[in-house]
């Protein structure tokens, strides 16, 4: 590649991940950016006509700031895709809470294609190209009711292309409410989790979950019990907000799991089915990284100017993979600060941000935050007697 | 049985077919039967039938039927033995 020549998708996908400075993204990103705003454009007329009146006269983004966006709450109240009916694959749903509205994301066959494509070069970055042995903080009811199938089902299933003998170390302890798997009384299977160990805990292996079921279901069932984590590689993502209600925050979290356990490589991201298989990869240093086909904007909550670094706003998050579904520039509902660009001390290239919280009075959403809805009321008390704050 | 019947075997084990399918149509997401959670199921049914370990790459890659094939053939296995 000459650099006259703009990267395309493939090229993005193709370098390692996490290896574009920001000028370099700007550059790559901004065009691909465009191309989707046109594509999206011809193809969904609600999506046209939006774009009509949020920016009246069209015109193409000189950076990936000035690429338009829309709000992630659209994708509740409208179906929005730009392709027929016949072409989509499956629909994506967020997952809310009884009662709240929910997103609906078609999906094509390449939009797919490409999402798995994405995850995998990023989880590869820090996986290597192998599958490893995998824990899943889950009950295995979850991914066999298949008609229930939900958000969190998804993320599962999409995490575990990246492991081999998957071990699914919750149980429901009461058969009756299986099906449900939103029963509050799911528990660790403390001796499957032993034999795992002894069989599998001497190489490195692989331990998913959404982070509100890590921290009360693994953590809180194996601490001070002699479990030795150190081979472990714990990817976690769902939402901090149950764990922020109780004090643990990323740092505790990891400091928390390294003294316990040993386990000391652990990665949460940052996600939404909006934008499924754009992922924000934790770095060693605790911060999230966009990859190269993806980018993180913060915008002031009142002027949605965009905020320079170290200005706390709203997140919104570009990138390259929605073709099927006007997705590729959206304004979350999530707060967070560009802690640097450029400068990691891990190693990677481009932005490097936090996500803060929630904006007030959006609705409870993320897997691990909706299924810590169900199960509050009844751990909040215990929970605060048991974790020093 | 030749690696070729083998490979069929796996595939109506894993996603309930018949042996008499047309196994070139076969396509994941496509085929009924044939979704993500199967998908792993049939992984781990080749891996332990031919005694091979995919990596990442060939679990995403294994779309179809003449992708199982080309995997496979891949690692080390004579199909046609």
């Amino acid at each position: 590649m000459t650099n006259d020549e703009p990267m395309t998708f493939d090229d993005l996908l193709a370098r390692p991940q996490f290896s574009l400075s920001q000028a370099e993204k700007e550059a790559a990103l901004t065009p691909v950016l465009n191309e989707l705003t046109a594509h999206h454009r011809a193809r969904c007329p609600e999506y046209a006509r939006l774009l009509d009146v949020i920016y009246p006269g069209g015109g193409v983004a000189r950076s990936i700031a000035e690429a338009p966006y829309v709000p992630v709450g659209l994708f509740k109240t409208n179906r929005l895709q730009s392709v027929p009916d016949e072409e989509v694959f499956k629909t994506m749903t967020s997952s809310g809470t009884t009662g709240q509205q929910v997103s609906q994301i078609a999906i094509d066959r390449e939009t797919a294609r490409r999402q798995t494509t994405a995850l995998s070069r990023i989880m590869m970055h820090v996986l290597g190209p192998d599958r490893l042995p995998m824990v899943m903080i889950e009950s295995g009811t979850l991914i066999k009711d298949r008609l229930r199938f939900n958000a969190r089902a998804a993320g599962v299933l999409g995490m575990a292309n990246f492991g081999r003998q998957h071990f699914y170390a919750l149980l429901d302890a009461a058969p009756a409410q299986a099906a449900s798997h939103v029963a509050d009384d799911m528990k660790l299977d403390v001796e499957g989790l032993r034999g795992f160990l002894q069989k599998f805990g001497g190489k490195p292996f692989l331990i998913f979950g959404f982070t509100f079921m890590v921290w009360q279901y693994l953590f809180q069932q194996i601490d001070g019990r002699g479990f030795d984590l150190s081979n472990g590689i714990l990817i976690h993502s769902g939402g901090w907000k149950k764990l922020q209600e109780i004090s643990i925050g990323n740092a505790e979290f990891r400091r928390r799991f390294a003294e316990s356990c040993g386990l000391t490589r652990i990665y949460n991201f940052y996600g939404m089915v909006e934008q499924v298989g754009s992922v924000y990869l934790e770095g060693e240093d605790g911060y999230l990284y966009p990859p190269n086909f993806a980018d993180v904007i913060i915008r002031d909550p009142l002027t949605f100017a965009e905020q320079p670094a170290g200005k706390p706003g709203l997140i919104q998050v570009v990138s390259a993979l929605p073709l099927s579904y006007p997705g590729h520039s959206i304004l979350t509902e999530d707060l967070g600060v560009i802690e640097g660009i450029d400068d990691s001390t891990c190693g990677r290239q481009g932005k490097y941000f936090s996500v803060i919280g929630r904006v007030p009075k959006a609705e409870l959403r993320g897997c691990s935050d909706v299924h810590a809805t169900e199960v509050s009321r009844n751990i909040a008390s215990a929970e605060r007697e048991s974790v020093p704050v | 049985m030749t690696g070729i019947d083998r490979l069929k075997n796996a595939f109506v084990q894993s996603l309930g077919i018949s042996a008499t399918s047309d196994f070139d149509a076969l396509a994941y997401g496509v085929t009924p039967g044939w979704d993500s959670v199967a998908h792993m199921n049939l992984v781990a049914e080749i891996e332990s039938t031919f005694d091979i370990m995919f990596a990442t790459e060939d679990v995403i890659d294994m779309s179809s039927f003449a992708k199982a094939k080309e995997i496979v053939s891949k690692h080390g296995v004579d199909l046609n033995a």
